[in-house]
């Protein structure tokens, strides 16, 4: 039986502060399938295109027919607990300082065996259901659930350090002032975030929702303008080492491609805010998170950022701010790698067109902001990295995968 | 007359000089147009370097903003109604222009009770009953006492727009054809009134001032340190090719007593 | 049964040289072999001109392998092997080098394993030691090889109802027969109730479960049995072997090594049955693969281990000799040497050379190898059957 996961005490101010150690994160090329089904929460094995048959662990040959042709597919999750084992003792610096680790032998019903990260309320002869989850190197393991939910399921300790449940962190929400913001801080507010802070810029400017806004639980209004170094740089002096999940709600959606733009202006907004403004957050938040990923059951965890789909691919309706929008995915790739030494995650959301103004001549479907909040919130539950949220961005996902020249055409037409 | 007795007077303090300009600062607010439009930018500061590894012995950063950003100066080619007119930027006009003397009318109770205060010729002709005839070439300052405001009190905005005071279409037109003013200076963003989108013309102050070759100064602070009348603004704004304003430092120069 | 392989006529194991290990050592891997080699050398008499075959098992001797250390030692052989195999690397070096001898293409082959360790040897070796446990083992826990076997011994457990205590008695054991042994790092006696005492490893495994990871080096010579006499070397000959690897690959947990389903060929080839053999050296990583091999190696039916165990005392003296010298578990596991310890006691106690405890009348010894655990089962075994 998982036990309720106590809510934090205050930090020791006198005490060290925890350093971030990693889990071994060396894996094959062919292992790193598992990487990718697991950064979108897909639980994906090899399966033999020759015989079928499904193999683990990640191999060149198939062990059946030796066929070299082995993807990557989704397979049942389902299996079987055949023993376990508490480890004791280990070698390696980070598992040292978790011990007890628990893991286990599960046989898969789509086949193989799998050694495998244990939920504590597992007792060997369970069915379990499987996972794939990044740990704090950024790389898949297996992870064996309970098949049915526990009372207290993601208050396990094992589970807890394989996501970014919000539950008892305190997260910094960059932009109130939008429906966006307004639905992420009260979805995080709902999955028991100690703390949700709001930022808001230009606070002489009223904004529709702000009323609702301050009325939500935990929430704290800050002073934050991410087109004004100064303005990050303050706020993150003063609540920085309090944030453990950042997620960039600011948004600047403006129609039209670069030739029909009119001039610069708005191309500088767009790029201000967004690109230089995740920069910001970057250089004044990401010192702290990176320090802080081992800091306790309210460890810095997550860095989110909501983008457009649009960021994969170019759809010349709204083809400056698909550029803009890909200049940050790249910006953001490169934080992923620059965070992964403290175990923080680069949480990217996908979306396209969303239910809000600046789409209003967008046909449906669109994604609503509540929409959008709730899938940040279910992937930072599951520990996801890249996240699809909507029929439009799966769409782009599966055309992308199958012929991105097409789709450029389809988008550009 | 007598330059260095002027400079003298200045540094013994027999001539007072009343800073007219807010800081430029980031948190400053801006005019806000309709989103389709394009926006004028906010001051902004990136730090070069502060005595570090990026510049060991200095401190400097880069600016950025709009050229009507903060306290500024509007040219008439700021308007499409000065858009021909000769002289027009902010480079070519003759730089004496820069230097006239100022009267200064006081609504600030009228203001303090109807943000959207709105100035009239009867208004003007009091203030001349009582402290004389609107020399020509002289700035026309209209202190509302709004630069004491804060914030969301400064920029006063509801869902129907901005409300602040300013001047009325008719006393525009009057002002510049009656008493061929120098220009128009007020502490509000913006020399019109809040809702002069919905005057006749719309924004007279900027379209009578500007479409008679006549300058704007706007965000002023401490005009309740001003005379009604004998002060002199030096008000220069920045050499910009084909500027159409920019954020300055508005100097008022009083008589000690 | 009659058995279709070739005899190993003609062909002897002697010079037996174990260099004294040490828990930790600043030398590297090539110093312990070129001990071992020299060692040989020592022994026999030979010049390291006369070496023209050598076998190389080594964990450490990284970044070369055994081409490396032919310029290194100043040799010239003309056949030679790199045997990477770990715990079985002993047996089937000597199946290689028994052949070449026996066909010509040498006619002394040194056969060495040596391993340095040092402060974080273990760790690095845990952590490169294969694909498979890189990908899909070493990112659990960290455990290292205890995990994994903790896993196995907890389902054989589980299957086949051997209780800690008999594990116990097979570790006790090793430790009485390694109190006489001169070079075992272990050197206090070990009761039960210290074993069942001992603080959990990863469980079932508890402390004397584990064997010690250290420096050493092991070696033999590989020889014609006239060129040995010539020499005045005391040898064993060689009645038998077996090797098989990636056995029962679809049991979901190990339960049984290669050696079951060759087992019957091995003594075919030796012409003996079980119940011939005085002293068995088995793969000792950890008690219950001992038991495991008990049972695969034919001396009692697969679960009926715990009961043979019982039934016997496995002391060197005793009705079953079992890990002579003390195994891994009380001498100390120097990386592959530890794949030729049991190998290298066995022709000590067939030719007369015990350095401990002798077995008496020890005429036919089995030798058994076993390990590369590379995900969740040992891959490699072999078996070698032995007289003197």
């Amino acid at each position: 039986m998982t036990q309720l996961l106590a809510k934090p005490r205050r930090k020791d101010p006198l005490q060290k502060t925890r350093a971030p150690l990693l889990p071994p994160g060396a894996r094959s090329r062919t292992a790193l399938g598992l990487t990718a089904a697991a950064a979108e929460g897909r639980f994906a094995l090899q399966v033999c295109a020759d015989c079928a048959a499904v193999i683990y662990p990640p191999r060149d040959a198939c062990p059946r027919c030796l066929s070299p042709r082995l993807p990557f597919r989704d397979v049942p999750d389902g299996g079987v607990l055949l023993v376990e084992t508490t480890i004791g003792a280990s070698t390696d610096p980070y598992f040292r300082e978790r011990l007890p680790w628990r893991i286990g032998t599960v046989r898969l019903d789509a086949g193989p065996s799998m050694v495998t990260h244990l939920h504590a309320d597992l007792r060997e002869g369970n069915r379990v259901r499987m996972t794939l989850q990044l740990d704090k190197s950024g790389q898949a393991v297996a992870m064996a659930l309970p098949h049915q939910p526990t009372a207290n399921m993601a208050d396990d300790p094992q589970w807890r350090e394989l996501t970014c449940d919000p539950k008892f962190r305190r997260v910094l929400v960059t932009d109130g002032r939008g429906a966006v913001g307004q639905a992420i801080a009260k979805a995080l507010s709902d999955a028991e975030a100690s703390i949700v802070f709001v930022g808001i810029a230009d606070p002489w400017k009223p904004f529709p929702g702000e009323a609702a806004l301050r009325q939500i639980a935990r929430v704290e209004i800050v002073p934050l303008d991410l087109t004004d170094t100064v303005s990050v740089e303050d706020l993150a002096g003063e609540i920085g080492g309090r944030v453990d999940i950042l997620v960039n709600t600011a948004e600047h959606v403006r129609p039209g491609g670069i030739l029909a733009r009119n001039g610069l202006v708005v191309a500088r907004e767009e790029i201000e805010l967004r690109y230089f403004g995740l920069m910001r957050l970057a250089q004044t938040f990401g010192a702290a998170l990176r320090a802080r990923g081992a800091d306790g059951i309210n460890s810095a965890v997550a860095f989110v950022n909501l983008l457009s789909v649009y960021a994969l691919v170019n759809w010349s309706a709204y083809g400056a701010f698909s550029a803009t929008e890909a200049a940050c995915l790249s910006a953001a790739q490169s934080l992923r790698a620059e965070l992964r030494p403290g175990g923080i995650k680069v949480v990217n959301v996908f979306a396209g067109p969303l239910d809000t103004d600046w789409y209003q001549t967008v046909p449906p479907p669109k994604v609503t902001p509540a929409a959008l909040a709730a899938a940040t919130v279910d992937a930072l539950r599951r520990g996801l990295e890249d996240v699809y949220v909507g029929d439009v961005a799966e769409d782009i996902r599966a055309r992308l995968a199958v012929n991105p020249k097409a789709l450029e055409r389809e988008l550009g037409s | 007359m007598d330059l260095l007795s002027f400079a003298a007077a200045i540094a013994a303090g027999g001539i007072k000089v009343i800073d007219l300009t807010h800081t430029l600062a980031p948190d400053f607010p801006t005019i806000v147009l309709p989103p389709e439009l394009g926006q004028c930018a906010p001051f902004r500061m990136e730090e070069i370097s502060r005595y570090d590894e990026r510049g060991p012995a200095w401190y400097w950063n880069n600016i950025s903003m709009g050229e009507h950003t903060g306290t500024h100066f509007d040219a008439p080619i700021h308007w499409v109604s000065g858009k021909d007119l000769p002289d027009n930027s902010v480079d070519t006009i003759p730089a004496a222009n820069f230097i006239a003397p100022a009267c200064v009318i006081d609504v600030a109770a009228r203001s303090a009770a109807d943000a959207d205060f709105v100035l009239t010729v009867a208004d003007v002709e009091a203030w001349e009953a009582a402290h004389g005839r609107i020399p020509k070439r002289s700035w026309v300052l209209l202190r509302t006492d709004w630069s004491k405001r804060q914030g969301r009190d400064y920029a006063n905005m509801a869902n129907d727009g901005q409300h602040s005071p300013g001047p009325g279409a008719e006393v525009c037109r009057w002002l510049v054809e009656e008493r061929d003013v120098h220009g128009f200076g007020t502490e509000t963003i913006g020399t019109d009134a809040g809702q002069a989108a919905h005057f006749n013309p719309p924004y007279p102050a900027h379209y009578y001032m500007h479409g008679k070759g006549r300058y704007g100064l706007q965000c002023l602070a401490n005009l309740d340190r001003l005379p009604a009348t004998g002060a002199v603004i030096f008000a220069a704004p920045l050499k910009i090719r084909k500027g159409s304003g920019s954020p300055l430092r508005v100097l008022a120069l009083v008589p000690r007593s | 049964m009659a058995s279709s392989r070739m005899p190993y006529d003609g062909v002897v194991v002697a010079a037996p040289v174990t260099i004294p290990y040490r828990r930790y050592s600043i030398n590297s891997a090539h110093w312990w072999i070129g001990r071992a080699v020299r060692g040989v050398l020592d022994r026999t008499g030979l010049r390291a001109g006369d070496i023209d075959g050598l076998s190389v098992s080594s964990f450490t001797m990284g970044p070369d392998t055994a081409i490396g250390l032919t310029q290194h030692f100043g040799l010239s052989p003309r056949w030679l092997d790199h045997i990477p195999l770990g715990g079985a690397s002993g047996v089937v070096a000597l199946r290689h080098a028994a052949r070449a001898v026996q066909c010509g293409d040498a006619d002394f082959v040194v056969c060495v394993a040596g391993d340095t360790n040092q402060v974080d040897s273990f760790r690095t070796m845990l952590s490169t030691f294969s694909r498979f446990a890189q990908d899909a083992v070493y990112p659990y826990g960290s455990g290292g090889p205890n995990a994994s076997f903790a896993m196995i011994m907890r389902n054989y457990m589980t299957r086949y109802g051997p209780t800690r205590e008999d594990f116990g008695k097979i570790a006790v054991a090793q430790r009485a027969n390694a109190l006489s042994f001169p070079h075992a790092l272990m050197k206090k006696p070990l009761t039960l109730d210290a074993y069942m005492a001992a603080r959990p490893i990863a469980d079932p495994i508890h402390l004397f479960d584990c064997v010690m990871p250290c420096a050493g080096a092991e070696a033999f010579l590989v020889c014609r049995e006239d060129a040995a006499r010539d020499l005045g070397l005391p040898a064993a000959r060689l009645l038998a072997t077996i090797e098989r690897h990636n056995a029962y690959a679809d049991d979901a947990i190990q339960e049984r090594g290669g050696w079951a389903v060759d087992i019957g060929e091995l003594y075919a080839m030796a012409g003996i049955t079980p119940d011939a053999v005085d002293f068995l050296e088995t793969y000792d990583d950890y008690p219950v693969i001992c038991m495991m091999q008990m049972e695969d190696l034919g001396f009692c039916a697969k679960g009926e281990g715990a009961a043979f165990v019982r039934g016997h005392t496995l002391t060197n003296d005793g009705s079953f000799p079992h890990n002579t010298s003390g195994g891994q578990l009380s001498v100390g596991q120097a990386g592959c040497a530890g794949g030729y310890l049991g190998l290298v006691e066995a022709v000590r106690q067939l030719t007369g050379a015990a350095l401990g405890a002798a077995v008496p009348n020890a005429r036919i010894g089995l030798v058994s190898g076993f390990g590369m655990i590379t995900y969740d089962r040992g891959l490699a075994s072999g078996a070698a059957l032995l007289a003197g």
